[in-house]
C-alpha cells in the first residue's frame, strides 16, 4: 500500500521533538539551534537576498565547471571509446591523474588564478571530467556494432558520425555520468568556497559559523541539500523525458 | 559427384565484361598461424545489371561474409570484388546493405521519416528536398502513415520495410540483402518477398539476396547460387526460368519451380529438414 508522503513522517517527528526539546529548556546549547530559529534565519537570508546571491555564485561556478569538465570528458571519452589504441596509449597518464583528489588542486588553482570564479571553475571542471569521461568511453564502446556499420556503409565523415550516430546512441548512458557530475560539481564548489574562495554558499556557511550563528549554518545546510536534491530531480526528469519515448533503447541508463 | 559440380566453369571471362559486380577468385581467411581458418575459397561470380541473384546456403557457409565482402565492409584475403570495373576497397553508398537484424540497424532515437533522412543526409541532399523524397519512399514501402512513429513502436516487418526505404534513399545501383526476412513470420515474409521483387523490377536495381531458404531463393531469383560449407564455396549455379511477376501460389506450384527445388535440395544438407 502506498501512503503519499509517508517518507515525511520520520523527519517531521524529529523536527518536532527537536523543537520541543529546545523550547522545554532542558537542553540549552550555543552550538545547536532549533527548527523555528533556523526557519527564521533562512527566511531572513532569502528575503535580504544574501542566499540568492550566494546561490547564484555557487551555481555559476558549479555549472560552469561542470559544463567545461563534461565537454572535455565527452570528447576524450568518445576518442578513447572509438580507439582502443589511443585508450591504451593514454591509460597510464589518465590513471595517474585520476586519483588526484580534486580539492588537492585548490592551492595550485589559487596560485594560478587567484581568488574568484576561475579557480573554482577549474577545480570543479577537473572533478567533473573523470566520471563523464569514464562513462562516455564505456557508452561508446557499448554502441550497437550494427549502427557503427550503418555509419560506415553510409560513408559519414568522422564529425557527422559522432554527431548523428555515436553521440545520440551513447547519450542515455552519458547522461548518467552527467547526473553524477552535477552532484559532484555542487559538492566540490561548496568545498572550494568553504576552504578558500570567498564567494557562494560555502563562504556563507563559514561566515555564519565564525559569527557563531548556528541557526544560519543550519539554514545554509538545508538550502544546499535542497538545491542538490532539486538539481538531481530536474536532471532525472529531463532524462525520462528525452529518452523515455524511444522505448527500451535507453534502458541501460535506468 | 559434387566435386565435379564445384569445378564447373562459370564462364566469368565473358560475363565480367557486362557485369555490374564481379567477384574474382576470392578467398577469405580469418585468424593467423595455426588458428587460420578458410572461410571462403576461390569464389568467382559475375552479376549482371538489373539481375536478381539469390545466394543460398546452410548457416555458417560464409554467405553473409561473402555479402559483406561485396559491400566493402570486409576486405578479401585473396582475389577481388569489382563494382563497375573498380575494385571495392571500402563501403560505397551505391552498394546498399539491408541487414538481417533490422532492429539494430535503425536509429531508435529518430522517427521513421528521420531514419530515411539519414541516407539523404549522407548523400548531402538539400534539406528542402528531403521531405518529398521521404514521402515517396515511405509510400513505396507502405509506411506513409507511420511517418512520425519511432522504430521500436513498429512491428518487425515494418522495421524491415523502413530499413529497405533507407537503403533505397541511398539511390543504390545494387541492393545487398542479408537474410532480410529470416526473422519474420511467414505471412509478412511473403508480402515482403513480393514487394522486394516489385521494387527491384520497378527501379531496375540489381539485387543480391542472401538466404538460407531454398524456396525463397528460387522464388525471387533470376539465378540461384548455392554454396557449400567449410570452406565456403560455390557448389552450383542455376538459372531460374520462371515468368515474372511471380505469384506465391502459381509460381511455387510450377513444375519448373519444383524441378529447381529438387536439383538444389541435395546440395543443402541442413535446410529442408
Amino acid at each position: 500500500m502506498r501512503i503519499p508522503g509517508k517518507g515525511l513522517v520520520f523527519p517531521l517527528a524529529v523536527l518536532l521533538l527537536w523543537e520541543l526539546a529546545a523550547r522545554s529548556g532542558y537542553f540549552t546549547s550555543t552550538s545547536l539551534s532549533y527548527p523555528s530559529a533556523i526557519l527564521f534565519a533562512g527566511w531572513g537570508l532569502l528575503v535580504d537576498g544574501a542566499m540568492w546571491k550566494a546561490t547564484r555564485e555557487t551555481f555559476g561556478a558549479a555549472l560552469g565547471g561542470m559544463a567545461i569538465g563534461a565537454f572535455f570528458g565527452m570528447i576524450v571519452g568518445i576518442a578513447f571509446g572509438l580507439s582502443r589504441l589511443l585508450a591504451s596509449l593514454m591509460r597510464l597518464s589518465t590513471e595517474s591523474l585520476r586519483p588526484v583528489p580534486s580539492v588537492a588542486l585548490i592551492p595550485l588553482a589559487l596560485l594560478i588564478y587567484g581568488y574568484g570564479y576561475r579557480m573554482e571553475i577549474v577545480v570543479v571542471a577537473f572533478a567533473c571530467f573523470w566520471p563523464v569521461m569514464i562513462v562516455t568511453e564505456g557508452a561508446v564502446r557499448g554502441i550497437e556494432p550494427r549502427l557503427m556499420e550503418v555509419a560506415r556503409a553510409l560513408k559519414f565523415p568522422l564529425v557527422a558520425r559522432v554527431t548523428k550516430i555515436i553521440l545520440p546512441a551513447a547519450l542515455p548512458r552519458v547522461f548518467v555520468g552527467l547526473r553524477l557530475a552535477a552532484s559532484i560539481s555542487l559538492v566540490v564548489a561548496v568545498t572550494v568556497e568553504i576552504t578558500t574562495n570567498p564567494i557562494g554558499l560555502g563562504y556563507g556557511l563559514i561566515v555564519a559559523q565564525e559569527g557563531d550563528r548556528a541557526d544560519r549554518v543550519f539554514a545554509f545546510l538545508i538550502w544546499i541539500g535542497f538545491l542538490g536534491w532539486l538539481l538531481n530531480a530536474l536532471l532525472l526528469r529531463a532524462q525520462r523525458r528525452w529518452f523515455g519515448k524511444f522505448g527500451n533503447w535507453s534502458e541501460a541508463a535506468r | 559427384m559434387t566435386a565435379a559440380i564445384v569445378k564447373m566453369p562459370l564462364g566469368h571471362a565473358t560475363a565480367t565484361a557486362d557485369a555490374i559486380l564481379a567477384v574474382d577468385d576470392l578467398s577469405y581467411v580469418v585468424g593467423g598461424g595455426a588458428r587460420e581458418l578458410l572461410i571462403l575459397q576461390n569464389i568467382s561470380l559475375a552479376v549482371k545489371r538489373r539481375e536478381f541473384v539469390s545466394i543460398v546456403g546452410a548457416s555458417g557457409c560464409g554467405k553473409t561474409t561473402l555479402l559483406r565482402l561485396m559491400a566493402g565492409l570486409l576486405q578479401p584475403t585473396r582475389g577481388s570484388v569489382r563494382f563497375n570495373g573498380t575494385i571495392v576497397t571500402e563501403p560505397d553508398r551505391q552498394l546498399a546493405v539491408v541487414f538481417q537484424d533490422y532492429g539494430r540497424a535503425l536509429l531508435p532515437w529518430r522517427n521513421v521519416a528521420d531514419n530515411v533522412s539519414l541516407a539523404l543526409e549522407a548523400r548531402r541532399v538539400p534539406r528542402a528536398e528531403r521531405g518529398a523524397i521521404i514521402d515517396r519512399l515511405l509510400a513505396k514501402v507502405g509506411l506513409a502513415d507511420r511517418r512520425e512513429a519511432f522504430p521500436l513502436q513498429l512491428s518487425g516487418g515494418m522495421q524491415q520495410r523502413l530499413q529497405i526505404a533507407r537503403c533505397l534513399a541511398q539511390e543504390p545501383q545494387i541492393l545487398l540483402m542479408d537474410e532480410p526476412f529470416g526473422a519474420l513470420d511467414a505471412m509478412t515474409r511473403q508480402n515482403l518477398q513480393d514487394e522486394v521483387a516489385r521494387l527491384s523490377a520497378e527501379s531496375g536495381t540489381t539485387v543480391i539476396f542472401v538466404t538460407h531458404d531454398l524456396e525463397e531463393a528460387i522464388y525471387l531469383g533470376d539465378r540461384v547460387i548455392s554454396m557449400e560449407s567449410r570452406p565456403g564455396r560455390i557448389s552450383e549455379v542455376v538459372e531460374i526460368d520462371l515468368p515474372r511477376p511471380r505469384h506465391q501460389l502459381r509460381t511455387r506450384e510450377d513444375a519448373r519451380f519444383l524441378a529447381y527445388r529438387h536439383r538444389l535440395f541435395d546440395l543443402l544438407p541442413t535446410t529442408g529438414h
